[in-house]
């Protein structure tokens, strides 16, 4: 697999929670209604009403805020999809929770030694998958490979315009997403996060990171230059109050 | 006498102070390393920053900006006649970076993995930078305090190993700061979607650092102001006066950029209909940085040490204002969520600012910080001659001092 994305497509969800409880198991957390993101809960079931189920979980950007803001590398986009996280290098400053536009990553608020808790796309499981998209009896969470799964989603989007609305979520989102969704209405209206940022969120960081070693080189000549005229004046000035106070010794 | 004695109960109060608020961040230390975060703070999974980033961290870096400010202008600009107030500034500075260090470790998650950054690097990250500037700039102020220390100690052939690298120390403080104050803006860059368009900008790290040059001077103000009235000591009210011209200078700067960038964003009209959030923006902006600037700009203002010192502190209030608007009010306004510090939140940054103080006037007391050298030395001076003409000198400083107050 070149790069694994899931694809939800909210229409054929049923709400049966198989993947909520897949996604517990396999994460070894134990079995739990849950009611939105937190240390144990890495999905769970939004009800829109009408019998429209959304999940929410990781969205594993292709150019993720949260690994790009880890001062310590701690959060990674993996080559082959899953942004990952190491416990053992973070530090706990939460910048990627501030980071995440959809607002997935957690923390456990009541550890000693807490960790920021997120999907990771199963990436213990290896080659098998996402435990969740092995769940689904309903094939509304799918996995494969991104590009197949994004002509697969605009296939269906585009044969069946009175079932879906007339867009995938993910492509453009923060700069494209490995985690896409179709559904009956807007994303907006399915409670997904109104991402209005089209390019990935890094480079607004990077605009002014980049300045840095310019910073350093013409404020260090600038400075260095500073010090060097101004002393020479102080040097001049204490040189000629010496040969002023001379000869008025020689006058006197 | 009297100055002595009011400098004696002060530095009692503050050592009472202290001491209540060592043991009560003692206890609530015990309860975030054994329960966590969750058990202390009212951080939540939806506002993971609060008030020790927008307080302890943002603005005990912001108003540590007097250090290198006030250090460039002796060395490096050589106007030696601002060196009285340097090595206040520059402890001050030491202090409000030491209260940082602190404030992260209590905040951080895992604080024992502080020093990562030092080999697992992630150029990309602001906070990466921002950790290295903490790691390096803490070092470079230790090494321009140090020679306090070290004349103290009358360790001689130290102070002048010392000497000749001070220049190149003073410069490499200043781009440490800088990049410092700025990339403490650039950490918000990557929340567009999670700030109000009053406090988001692309202009945030450059905005940071000219409202850090302004803090750092209002803060310089206020600390000699303070200092020298609680130890009776002549107050410089000429240098403040320069110090606050320039304070002027900045603030109107930082302003033209600030408007300038609301309106090129078209953001100014946000502020109608008015709401509370708006009324903070208002709030920070006027009497944070407008009023101070006009009254500052005042010439007759400038001439009591008192109102440059209620000036400046505004400016420096205004400057805090600022911070924990862009860390949380711009946040709670853009998402919809809310955060109040809890209780101990408060605690725990109210008790570094004590100790900070206490600190300061312990060291006051027994270093040579002053020009005059040490406090408790000076007055073991002044009681041996008491003793010899049998009748108490004046304190040279007081008469300075009242000399210093323009009636009216």
């Amino acid at each position: 697999m070149a790069h694994r994305g899931i694809l939800v497509d909210v229409t054929k969800c049923i709400g049966c929670g198989s993947c909520v409880e897949a996604c517990q198991k396999a994460n070894e957390q134990p079995a739990h209604e849950a009611r939105g993101l937190d240390a144990h809960s890495y999905t769970y079931l939004m009800d829109r009403g009408n019998d429209t189920y959304v999940r929410r979980l990781c969205m594993h950007c292709e150019n993720p805020s949260c690994a790009s803001v880890c001062p310590v590398g701690a959060l990674k986009k993996t080559a082959a999809g899953p942004v990952t996280y190491d416990p053992d290098k973070c530090m706990g400053c939460r910048y990627c929770m501030m980071a995440c536009p959809f607002g997935v990553p957690t923390y456990e608020w009541h550890s000693a030694a807490p960790r920021v808790r997120k999907c990771q796309m199963c990436v213990h499981r290896g080659a098998a998958g996402p435990a969740c998209a092995e769940a689904c009896p309903a094939g509304a969470t799918v996995t494969g490979d991104r590009d197949a799964l994004i002509a697969e989603a605009r296939r269906r989007v585009a044969s069946d315009p009175k079932t879906y609305f007339q867009r995938v979520y993910g492509i453009t989102e923060a700069g494209g997403t490995d985690v896409l969704y179709i559904g009956p209405r807007e994303p907006a209206a399915l409670g997904l996060p109104a991402v209005k940022t089209v390019g990935p969120l890094p480079e607004l960081t990077w605009n002014a990171l980049r300045h840095i070693p310019d910073v350093v080189l013409f404020g260090g000549v600038f400075l260095g230059g500073l010090f060097w005229l101004t002393k020479r004046k102080e040097d001049v000035a204490r040189a000629e109050r010496a040969e002023l106070a001379d000869k008025g010794d020689h006058h006197a | 006498m009297l100055r002595q004695r009011l400098a004696a109960i002060r530095l009692g109060f503050w050592s009472a102070t202290s001491i209540v608020m060592i043991a009560v961040l003692a206890a609530i230390a015990y309860l975030r390393f054994t329960r966590g975060l969750g058990a202390v703070t009212n951080l939540s999974n939806s506002f993971p920053w609060g008030l020790w980033i927008g307080f302890d961290i943002l603005c005990g870096v912001g108003l540590a900006a007097g250090g290198f400010a006030v250090t460039a202008t002796v060395h490096i600009l050589h106007l030696r006649e601002f060196k009285p107030i340097m090595r206040p500034t520059v402890l001050t500075a030491f202090l409000g970076y030491i209260m940082v260090v602190c404030g992260l470790i209590f905040d951080l998650g895992k604080p024992w993995n502080i020093w990562h950054p030092i080999i697992m690097w992630n150029p990309h990250s602001v906070m990466f930078e921002v950790g290295w500037c903490v790691m390096l700039y803490t070092t470079v102020l230790s090494l321009e305090f140090a020679p306090v220390l070290l004349e103290r100690f009358k360790l001689d052939w130290l102070l002048k190993l010392l000497k000749p690298v001070t220049p190149v120390l003073v410069i490499v403080g200043v781009l440490l700061s800088t990049l410092h104050q700025s990339s403490l803006g650039s950490l918000f860059l990557i929340l567009p979607e999670k700030m109000h368009p009053l406090w988001y900008t692309p202009m945030l790290p450059v905005l940071f650092f000219a409202s850090a040059l302004a803090a750092g001077i209002g803060m310089t103000v206020v600390e000699s102001w303070f200092s020298r009235r609680a130890f009776g000591k002549p107050i410089e009210t000429d240098l403040l006066s320069r110090l606050s011209r320039v304070s002027v200078l900045l603030l109107a700067l930082y302003l033209a950029l600030r408007l300038r960038d609301l309106v090129a964003r078209d953001a100014l009209a946000t502020v109608f209909p008015l709401s509370p959030v708006t009324v903070m923006f208002l709030a920070e902006i006027v009497l944070g940085a407008v009023v101070p600037m006009v009254l500052l700009a005042i010439p007759r203002f400038r001439r009591s040490p008192r109102r440059l010192a209620v000036a400046q502190g505004m400016v420096v209030l205004g400057f805090i204002f600022h911070r924990l608007n862009v860390s949380v009010t711009a946040v709670e306004a853009a998402t919809g969520r809310t955060y109040l510090p809890s209780m101990m939140e408060f605690l725990v940054s109210a008790g570094l600012v004590a100790i900070g103080i206490w600190v300061f006037v312990l060291a006051c007391r027994y270093l040579p910080i002053f020009p005059e050298g040490a406090l408790a030395e000076e007055e073991r001076v002044t009681r041996a001659a008491g003793k010899a003409v049998a009748r108490p000198a004046p304190l040279a400083g007081s008469a300075a001092f009242d000399r210093t107050r323009i009636p009216g």
